[in-house]
């Protein structure tokens, strides 16, 4: 499954990221890479962002990035 | 002894920078408030020293060009010290931007800041361990405080005398032995900059950094040497070399957390969840955010306009007594009542608004609450056909349209840079807010005023659209990725040194040019010139439906915009200004006000960050658009009257 699919207060870890060397730059700048743990927290209004948190931080990603996470739920 | 202070963004470097500077930088809670790196020449323990605040910079590859510069700096060999300053609750993916900071082999100091913030998520750290295990000094600080930052400055002057360099930590073995088989390949094959480490050129050729695989590319048989060894790490690890070192240094950083610290309780439940709970909500954080708007426009037009009022009432009674003194028409009394307006410009129009203006503006972006627009207005700013973080410069642009050009950075794409460059000119910065307060809601009423600020938006939101249609930016163009920082509660003391920092700039520049433009106004009007240049302007003015004499404060508005606002008073020759303009008048002026040709200052700005063509382009661009909606105000009002 993807990011995007993860439910609200629900853990997940990455597997793997689809694209190219730069998203894969961006997201593991902030601390995003395969292995990974991540908290779903709220979903934005419309299709808007996701609010996630990873190794101690809030991070908003909007929904297409999160759609290139792949992701297993953990929890 | 030049000293850079590096590290990711909104970890607090500019607080430091402005302890050691005075107040210099502008910080906020905000991921990426310096764009431009700041320099202050200062004494630490008699050594003279030159500090750099760098922008905050998530890594050092090649990324936005507020990262480019900051890599920039500290590969010129122009820095004897890297101060790197980290958030300690954000201890992991801050270990990464430190682990490639070794990289660069230069002498180093490791500042842990905001220990406080780390104790309350239950983290704590052995600051000896982590010096051990990096091999530099570990200072913990408190920055916001000053607690520590003596004991930082000792141990930066320390490791300048000693020019002690940090450890090299190393990788796996095979991905060893592929950087230092490079490395050589590099030492003989490139031409030798001593400035950038082998070690460090190579890990970033493997890492397929943009900037260096450019240089390289020109020299072929390198550059089939280097994909060599690029898939040689693809075939050992199955993933694109680009990740192999990133996951890499990810799990160095995070054996390097496990080893120096412990999380000893879970987070303490944080009532900061619950306030984001709201504030971030689908629905209710909209309601919020008209909210927070709302009160922070009542907020200001009620200061403001309970200071205007009877101030406007004493400087007009003196103005009555200059007449009396210096007899009409004589040139006396033309130049100093130019003086006086001026001054009275200032003090009675321009600061009662400004000044709650800056005030509430420093208090949203100490506290954090900008980040959290930006993620509510992201969708909307898609819709218009922009980047989610163009919110930013634009929240920016209703301070100054100065800094929120220079904010236009943090975009990665130049297509992109320009048209929201363009567009953020357009915003009512404070001068116009101020205008907009003292003429429309002074004059008419606030509800008049607050349809003038949605009118923006909505023509800002529709040109959007069309620019992003006419100047496409690449599909390959991200969504958002934002970090979203907790909440901050700065000393008040902070928020008012950076309101009164901002507030220092009208004084000391703006004012002068309002008493020096108003001078000139009454000289011209003395010796008859203002005819001519009204003359010359008629045909705006007449298609406008607006008073003759109008047409000089358009020009002068182009210094600086308050000036459009003083002189109207000058110009008509009366500060009872409802006595001359119909209501209608007053708003096609201020709708024609805010949207016209950006300042002088902006101007400038724009040539440097978009090239002189695109500043042409926006004057003719925000002329055409002021021009139109005018034309459409007065047309409006003609039909509804």
């Amino acid at each position: 499954m993807t990011l995007d699919q993860v439910y609200e207060n629900r853990k997940a870890k990455v597997i793997d990221i689809k694209g190219g060397i730069g998203i894969r730059q961006r997201l593991g700048q902030m601390g995003i890479h395969p292995g990974d743990e991540i908290t779903m927290l709220r979903y934005g209004a419309l299709r808007g962002p996701i609010l996630i948190e990873v190794h101690g931080s809030q991070v908003a990603l909007g929904r297409g990035i999160a759609s290139r996470i792949m992701v297993e739920e953990t929890e | 002894m030049r000293i850079a202070l590096a590290g990711q963004p909104n970890c607090g470097k500019s607080t430091i920078f402005n302890n050691i500077a005075g107040y210099k930088a502008i910080t906020s809670n905000f991921p990426g408030t310096t764009v431009k790196y700041m320099e202050t020449r200062t004494h630490v323990f008699g050594f003279t020293c030159d500090c750099v605040d760098l922008p905050g910079t998530y890594s050092l590859t090649a990324g936005d060009p507020a990262e480019l510069e900051a890599r920039r700096h500290l590969l010129s060999g122009d820095v004897d010290v890297i101060l790197n300053v980290v958030d300690a609750s954000l201890l992991i993916r801050s270990l990464e931007l430190t682990l490639q900071f070794l990289e660069l082999e230069v002498p180093m100091v490791l500042c842990l800041n905001m220990m406080d913030e780390a104790q309350r998520k239950g983290i704590q750290i052995d600051v000896k361990k982590l010096s051990d295990l990096l091999g530099i000094p570990v200072v913990p600080t408190i920055a916001i405080t000053g607690k520590g930052l003596q004991e930082l400055f000792v141990e930066v002057l320390k490791v300048y005398e000693a020019k002690r360099k940090g450890k090299t930590l190393k990788f796996s073995k095979d991905i060893e032995a592929i950087i230092s088989d490079l490395g050589s390949v590099l030492h003989s094959e490139w031409p030798v900059n001593e400035k950038v480490p082998s070690r460090f050129l190579a890990i970033k050729l493997l890492e397929k950094d943009e900037f260096f695989i450019k240089e390289v590319r020109g020299v072929i048989h390198l550059f089939k040497e280097i994909e060599k060894f690029q898939e040689q790490l693809e075939q050992i690890h199955g993933v694109p070399s680009d990740e192999v070192i990133s996951s890499e240094r990810h799990a160095l950083a995070m054996n390097l957390f496990e080893r120096a610290s412990t999380v000893i309780h879970p987070p303490k439940k944080d009532f900061r969840i619950v306030i984001d709970h709201w504030v971030m909500h689908k629905f209710f954080g909209y309601l919020i955010l008209a909210g927070v708007f709302y009160g922070f426009f009542n907020f200001i037009f009620g200061i403001g306009g309970y200071i205007e009022e009877p101030l406007m009432t004493l400087f007009n009674e003196w103005i009555g007594d200059l007449e009396e003194l210096f007899g009409k028409e004589s040139l006396a009394l033309f130049l100093s009542k130019g003086v006086l307006q001026g001054i009275a410009g200032g003090i009675a129009i321009v600061l009662p608004y400004l000044v709650p203006f800056l005030i509430g503006l420093s208090i949203l972006e100490d506290i954090g609450y900008l980040p959290r627009v930006a993620f509510l207005m992201d969708i909307f700013m898609h819709r218009i056909g922009l980047h989610g973080k163009s919110i930013i410069p634009f929240i920016l642009g209703y301070g100054c349209s100065v800094p929120a050009v220079m904010a236009t950075r943090i975009l990665e794409f130049p297509q992109h840079r320009f048209i929201v460059s363009i567009l953020t000119t357009m915003i009512p910065c404070a001068a116009r807010i101020t205008i907009i307060f003292a003429l429309v809601a002074f004059l008419i009423s606030p509800n008049a005023a607050l349809a003038i600020f949605a009118l923006n938006i909505l023509v800002v939101a529709i040109f959007g659209k069309i620019l992003s249609l006419l100047f496409p930016y690449p599909e390959a163009s991200l969504g958002l990725i934002l970090e979203i920082p907790a909440y901050q509660l700065p000393p008040v003391r902070n928020t008012l040194k950076k309101s009164w920092y901002r507030i220092r700039e009208f004084i000391v520049i703006a004012w002068p040019i309002l008493i020096i433009g108003s001078v000139l106004l009454a000289l011209l009007e003395y010796g008859g010139g203002e005819k001519y240049i009204n003359w010359f302007l008629s045909p705006l003015t007449h298609a406008l439906g607006l008073p003759f004499p109008v047409g000089t404060t358009l020009i002068f508005g182009l210094l600086r915009k308050e000036l459009s606002l003083i002189m109207l008073t000058q110009a008509l020759g009366t500060t009872q200004v409802l006595t001359v303009m119909t209501k209608t008048q007053i708003i096609v002026f201020t709708v024609f006000i805010t949207f016209y040709i950006p300042c002088l200052a902006t101007i400038a700005a724009l040539w440097k960050e978009i090239g002189k063509k695109g500043a042409l382009l926006t004057i003719l661009f925000t002329l055409s658009v002021a021009i139109l909606l005018a034309l459409a105000t007065r047309v409006f009002f003609g039909i509804v009257r």
